[in-house]
């Protein structure tokens, strides 16, 4: 249909079919307005405008802010807290979406087989999904406690000693990644349920006429039709990893010694408690990079399962 | 277990339950710890048999001690509120994408793709000055203005209307509808599941959303069930309550834990969809 209509005005050009075109582009550019208005205030303009205020500085206490061209910058990478929030972010990225992903795989293999039993299970495995994250954290603060905690009582029982999980500052980002995995893996997991779904069974049955046994089976037909899964659900995780941080905000605050602060945190805090809004809006600038560079890196993958439908 | 896994398919089923069973442990030990009496952080708190006497206390002492009714009205405004306004831009932009052309909608549409990664939470602090210039700090309309356009569920409701057979709109058309009657009478009625299965997606989010709300609102009053709960363990985990904690986070878990154990099928669809599909 739409061919059709674009045939003659290709072909002929007359002006009356570009003013046809302008009008329904008029159209189309008012049915956008509305969310394009919305985008622009909280989504475009704010990169514009935290870009500008990162060239300022206002002490605090002071009426003015003054230009200092890119000074908010040097004062944030030369600060310690910052550096330390890079490097806990990178692990805690590597630590959560790697477990997650395999994690979710394995369950979603294991599961696979639609029985009233697995469908039960998954939906219970899915269930830390819905409840909000600061909820996952009130509920973690009890299982990590020392001694008493969910943790250290069961593995007290089975004769294991436990730790001081947040409290530790060697262990406790290892303990909010472990957090993190928990609440995300059974989301992940239902990507991988459609994932399975989707292969045809044909090639299987092939597999199996050729003798494969289940594991070469797993291996050399299921993991390769679920690679562009694979990579849609690094996307989603890796995102979550930079953009989520109730949970430290809840549990640990950063600490024990800056252990468990991550980029956000970092950016919340000099934004919310130290008010020094050039430190914020510069950590926002690099933090936005970070997360425009992973975009361009994977909107291929993203935009490729946007028009997976058509 | 892999080589037997037929015959071993009772241990493999078992090995599943027990797994299950560890990993929703915290949620289990939530249900259970709330209805149990305060026993003064005793050593068998992290119990996980049901009590022998259970009891509503712990849930009468958080009503008590935090303001639960209104963060519930709070979170209900907020959560239905966007939706309210979301429904509405993006059945426009999706229409708009998925049936029109026009000069620019590539660039449009990757523009639009961008908001899927700038996710709100990294721009808090920009948006936080928006917010202030715009009269709505500690407002509920505060918490609500940087989702009212949504990229995601422009996409979805883009993706939805293409699957529509254009013959519908075209009848429809021929008999003089206007764009709005089009939309009312013939495609959105069509594009119910695609509508049903963002509302859910967006419901959940924002329920469940902590951050710009905590950074958004100053006073106790406008504060939504998360904000509300971090502040609630805060003061009772001084006191060691954990049954207390128990009950407020079962508080704030359960609305959406029984709405996805009546309409599974549905949530499941829409987290899918919610990924847009890989």
């Amino acid at each position: 249909m739409s061919d059709l209509a674009r045939v003659p005005s290709a072909e002929v050009g007359l002006p009356l079919d570009r003013l046809a075109a302008l009008t329904r582009g008029g159209k189309a550019y008012l049915l956008l307005l509305p969310s394009l208005a919305f985008l622009i205030l909280f989504t475009y303009f704010p990169i514009l405008q935290v870009l500008w205020s990162s060239l300022f500085h206002k002490p605090y206490g002071q009426a003015q802010a003054g230009f200092v061209g890119l000074d908010n910058y040097a004062r944030v990478l030369q600060d310690e807290a910052f550096q330390r929030a890079l490097v806990n972010n990178l692990v805690y990225a590597l630590g959560t979406v790697l477990p997650s992903v395999v994690i979710a795989l394995v369950l979603a293999v294991l599961l696979n087989r639609s029985t009233r039993l697995n469908a039960v299970l998954r939906g219970l495995l899915f269930s830390p999904t819905l409840i909000p994250l600061v909820a996952a954290a009130a509920l973690f603060s009890f299982v990590f406690m020392p001694r008493l905690g969910l943790l250290d009582y069961y593995l007290a029982a089975l004769g294991l000693h436990g730790a001081n999980w947040i409290g530790d500052p060697d262990i406790a980002l290892y303990s909010l990644m472990a957090l993190t995995v928990w609440k995300n893996a059974g989301y992940y997991m239902l990507f991988y349920l459609a994932g399975l779904q989707a292969i045809p069974e044909e090639a299987h049955e092939a597999a199996t006429l050729d003798g494969a046994t289940w594991w070469q089976r797993l291996r050399c037909v299921t993991l390769p039709y679920l690679k562009p899964t694979t990579s849609f659900v690094a996307v989603i995780a890796l995102i979550n990893a930079i953009t989520s941080i109730d949970h430290v905000i809840v549990l640990t605050k950063g600490g024990p010694n800056n252990a468990t602060k991550l980029l956000l945190y970092y950016i919340y805090q000099n934004a919310h408690e130290f008010y020094d809004p050039g430190k914020a809006t510069a950590a926002t600038v690099i933090s936005v990079a970070i997360l425009l560079g992973l975009s361009m890196a994977s909107l291929k993958t993203l935009e490729r399962g946007a028009s997976h439908a058509d | 277990m892999r080589i037997e896994l037929k015959p071993a398919a009772t241990v493999a089923a078992a090995l599943m339950c027990a797994i299950t069973l560890i990993w929703t442990s915290p949620l289990l030990w939530m249900a259970v710890a709330a209805f149990r009496p305060d026993t003064g952080g005793s050593i068998d708190m992290a119990s996980l048999l049901p009590p022998r006497h259970p009891t509503l206390a712990n849930f009468a002492e958080a009503l008590e001690s935090a303001d639960f009714l209104r963060y519930y009205l709070n979170t209900a405004i907020v959560v239905l509120g966007i939706l309210a306004c979301q429904l509405v831009t993006i059945t426009l932009a999706g229409y708009a994408f998925a049936r029109l052309r026009f000069p620019g909608h590539q660039a449009l549409f990757y523009l639009f793709l961008l908001q899927l990664m700038l996710v709100p939470p990294i721009l808090i602090v920009p948006n936080l000055t928006t917010i202030v210039r715009l009269g709505l700090y500690d407002s509920l309309l505060g918490v609500m203005a940087p989702y009212v356009a949504s990229a995601f569920g422009t996409f979805m409701m883009r993706q939805t209307f293409r699957t529509i057979p254009r013959d519908f709109e075209e009848a429809a058309v021929i008999d003089g509808a206007r764009l709005w009657q089009l939309l009312r009478y013939v495609l959105l009625p069509l594009a119910k599941p695609g509508l049903v299965a963002f509302s859910i997606v967006s419901v959940s989010a924002h329920w469940n959303e902590f951050l710009w709300p905590l950074m958004v609102t100053s006073s106790p009053e406008n504060r939504t069930l998360t904000v509300g709960l971090a502040s609630f363990t805060q003061g009772a985990e001084g006191g060691q309550q954990w049954g207390l904690i128990a009950a407020g986070t079962l508080l704030v878990a359960l609305p959406l834990l029984v709405a996805f154990v009546g309409f599974q099928r549905q949530f499941v669809n829409s987290f899918l969809f919610s990924g847009i599909k890989g």
